[in-house]
């Protein structure tokens, strides 16, 4: 390989590096699902009313509701007010993981149309019994000292991810299955089958937690067979919790924000 | 190979295997037989008496010479490397600057997981942000922090399990020790003897990390040997602080050993506070520079010896209580062999303590006999004067070595290596340095221009005229020098040796050698281009025998050409 750029990549590094700054200056995409603005409204009774009030107009001068910020277009620009406050001002900085600012600015974009009685708000106690029971999520998941490891563990989860990926993970999971968690099913020379989970790869060894949950490093050149699947193991539970219960078990989720 | 994706197949599969199992890996039962399994590195020190030896014998010195890279890691912060890695049924486990651990195929060296502790931001440790390493039971593993927590890790995904707070790190308390695991409890020590902490061993339960016992190594009003913080003399003109003990040091920062016959488990115990103006503080100051020997269930004293009483040197004796049983005048003795800081060594019987060898291994000078009962009669040198060994001691941290199979004991040494001692007053104040000391280390020629500190780059400009450094085979029942493998700088380097009579160490100088254990010759060196702060290890994987050595930021792992 030379050093020196080849007309093809150099146009295709200037796009991606255009792309991050063009889609800086999108204000709100609309995109927003109902989980993370319902999560967002929770945080906001938490955090922000007590300024702000109920309905976003105690401040004078501001008003949420609005859709307009007088220091914020972009959502970029909404988290880096929310986490870093208003110098000279009485906003302060607020310490969000990623999935309650995801939520908050969920939230702030849609406090005007967002009809709170039409989301039944899940509660996290529920959820956690749907978790370890008729869910039956510790046969694969771990939560803590509790679960299988055979699947990702969930201990942080909720402050990794939003409301609304939590939500789609139950009823769609391959949608959000993360690559690195892609399952993968290797033969060896042997004929001895390994299946399990990737936890690290490289260009001649895979590391994965096979289905026995024990850490097994793999020789490419070793393999007969080494197959990546691109959809998740996990069955979708759009059929078998109600949306009540999903609700809920989305609260636990979010409720788990590691140690 | 292919590489294809039959989803549905492999969906029916996994969803069929992934029923919830749990392989508990590490039972106290193979802690406690950790020498039947020597393809696994378990404990810190190798096993509970702490030997460094390994029963492999795939690598000898007829093949050393064979030695080969087989794979290297390389961590991100730079620093002394000081870890020892666990090795677990072909997975690594070792702990990385400044509290990370990351779990490794022990066959490749591709990583499965990394932990990253978030340290509080005000962590004050005296000498770097550094940790020695872990210890296993069932499927966690357990970690001490700079910021003096004690942390719990699952094995397989690398999550934590519990957290607990072992002291105020504010305080100046730290953890850099590797815990050791005894039955249910995972045993640590505190550092700080540098900010007048108050030292102590704890027990923790390995599920919970609730505390179940704790051992103060200074003793409080009412307890024995609180008696040895003497009252300052009523006509006393320099200072003197009449609540010592309080903030009397006695850490422990260097894991300790356990004998399952005698159910004691052993720690040694480092300086007194302050480090050097010992006038402030009148009495022997227990149970500083000394070895405890503590109930393994419940903490308590079973008995103590103290080398260096009322220490105006530093000799902190943080080093790894070594067990053997060996043969003493033609007795069978159960023994504890001992290379100390202050340049003597000793043996002594660890079922009671008592004190059967104590003979110097460098060249000593704060004291010259020793009574019948191991007391030293010291012979502080005049003002100005150097004092042999010096500050750093004749050895110090880094762990020895005792082989059953050549009954010698191997040491890394300091060699004509001196300090001029001051100590000047210091009032204790919350997490400040508390060393009281005006010395001048490295320069034994009075009047001598200062050299530069302990941390140096490529170029060694101490040399002969500070100190040398050596491997020290010695006798293990006498103390008596067997062979010496000398080096031009010294070594702060660990050291292992294999039934096959095959000793590994590094130095300073970056070398890692092999050396014959039997005669002390050299086999096969590797030049790895940064000092080696850290103790090899050995174990095996698919019937190969590897050995590690960490120089600077690498981990390197050697084993013989295929």
């Amino acid at each position: 390989m030379t050093k020196t750029m080849s007309p093809m990549s150099a146009v295709l590094g200037l796009m991606l590096a255009s792309a991050p700054s063009v889609a800086a200056q999108n204000p709100a995409t609309g995109d927003y699902t109902t989980a993370d603005i319902a999560y967002g409204g929770r945080l906001y009774d938490a955090q922000c009313a007590t300024c702000h009030g109920a309905n976003g107009d105690a401040v004078g001068g501001v008003n949420l509701r609005s859709g307009t910020f007088r220091h914020a277009i972009t959502d970029q620009d909404l988290a880096r007010v929310v986490t870093n406050g208003i110098q000279g001002t009485a906003m302060q900085a607020f310490k969000f993981d990623a999935a309650e600012l995801a939520g908050v600015i969920a939230y702030l974009r849609n406090m005007n149309s967002f009809d709170r009685g039409s989301v039944r708000l899940g509660d996290a106690d529920r959820g956690r019994t749907l978790f370890d029971g008729k869910g039956g999520c510790t046969r694969c998941h771990r939560v803590g000292a509790q679960g299988s490891r055979v699947a990702p563990d969930l201990s942080d989860v909720g402050a990794a991810r939003s409301a609304g990926s939590l939500l789609r993970s139950l009823t769609d999971p391959t949608s959000q299955m993360m690559p690195i968690n892609r399952p993968v099913r290797a033969v060896r020379r042997d004929g001895t089958v390994v299946n399990g989970r990737r936890l690290n790869e490289d260009t001649y060894t895979v590391q994965l937690i096979d289905d026995q949950e024990k850490l097994v490093s793999l020789t490419k050149s070793d393999l007969r067979e080494y197959t990546i699947l691109t959809v998740s193991p996990m069955p979708s539970f759009k059929d078998k919790l109600d949306p009540g219960e999903l609700a809920d078990v989305v609260a636990y989720l979010l409720s788990l924000k590691g140690r | 190979m292919t590489r294809r994706s039959t989803a549905a197949t492999v969906v029916i599969l996994l969803a069929a295997a992934m029923s919830y199992r749990v392989q508990a890996q590490i039972g106290y039962d193979r802690l406690l037989n950790a020498a039947r399994e020597p393809r696994n590195w378990l404990i810190y020190s190798g096993g509970y008496f702490s030997q460094r030896y390994s029963p492999l014998t795939q690598i000898t010195p007829a093949n050393a010479k064979n030695l080969e890279l087989k794979w290297m890691y390389q961590a991100a912060v730079a620093g002394g490397w000081q870890t020892t890695p666990l090795v677990v049924d072909g997975v690594m486990y070792l702990t990385q600057r400044p509290n990370d651990v990351v779990a490794l195929d022990a066959k490749t060296g591709r990583a499965f997981w990394v932990y990253r502790h978030q340290l509080d931001p005000t962590q004050i440790v005296c000498c770097g942000s550094n940790n020695r390493g872990l210890a296993i039971l069932g499927d966690t593993i357990y970690m001490g922090t700079l910021d003096a927590h004690l942390i719990a890790i699952d094995t397989k995904s690398g999550r934590p399990v519990w957290n607990t707070r072992v002291a105020d790190n504010k305080a100046g308390y730290s953890v850099t020790l590797a815990p050791l695991v005894v039955k249910d409890k995972a045993i640590v020590g505190v550092g700080g003897g540098e900010y007048g902490i108050r030292g102590f061993v704890a027990a923790y339960d390995a599920r919970t990390g609730s505390e179940v016992w704790r051992f103060y190594t200074i003793p409080g009003p009412g307890e024995a040997g609180f008696d040895s913080w003497k009252p300052c003399p009523p006509d006393v003109k320099a200072y003197c602080d009449s609540e010592a003990w309080k903030h009397g040091g006695g850490s422990v920062w260097v894991t300790g050993s356990y004998d399952a016959a005698l159910n004691q488990t052993y720690w040694g115990v480092g300086n007194a506070g302050p480090d050097w103006n010992a006038d402030q503080r009148p009495g022997d100051n227990l149970y500083t520079d000394s070895v405890v020997a503590l109930d393994a269930d419940t903490g308590r004293l079973k008995w103590h010896y103290q080398f260096t009483p009322h220490d105006r040197y530093d000799y902190d004796s943080v080093q790894v209580p070594v067990l053997a049983d060996i043969t003493w005048r033609g007795t069978p003795v159960k023994a504890m062999v001992w290379a100390n800081r202050n340049g003597n060594f000793y043996v002594l019987d660890r079922e009671t303590g008592r004190f059967l060898v104590g003979k110097p291994f460098v060249k000593v000078n704060w004291m010259d006999t020793f009574d019948e009962r191991g007391r030293p009669r010291q012979t502080v040198q005049p003002p100005g004067q150097p004092t042999w060994p010096g500050n750093q001691g004749g050895t110090n941290w880094y762990s020895p070595s005792y082989s059953p199979h050549t009954g010698l004991f191997y040491v890394s040494a300091w060699e004509n290596y001196a300090t001029i001692f001051g100590g000047t007053p210091v009032e204790y104040q919350e997490g400040r340095n508390f060393g009281g000391g005006q010395n001048r280390p490295l320069v034994p020629v009075p009047g001598a221009p200062s050299i530069p500190g302990l941390r140096r780059g490529p170029i060694n400009n101490w040399t002969e005229a500070a100190a040398t450094g050596a491997v020290l085979a010695l006798d293990a029942s006498s103390g008596e020098l067997k062979w010496r493998y000398p080096m031009t700088d010294v070594t702060d380097s660990g050291i292992l040796t294999t039934a096959s009579d095959v000793l590994f160490t590094g130095g300073r100088e970056g070398y890692f050698h092999a050396i014959d254990a039997r005669s002390g010759s050299l086999l096969w060196k590797a030049s790895l281009g940064a000092q080696i702060v850290s103790g090899p290890i050995t174990y095996e994987v698919d019937g190969r025998q590897y050995v590690t050595a960490i120089s600077g930021l690498s981990l390197c792992v050697f084993g013989l050409r295929e």
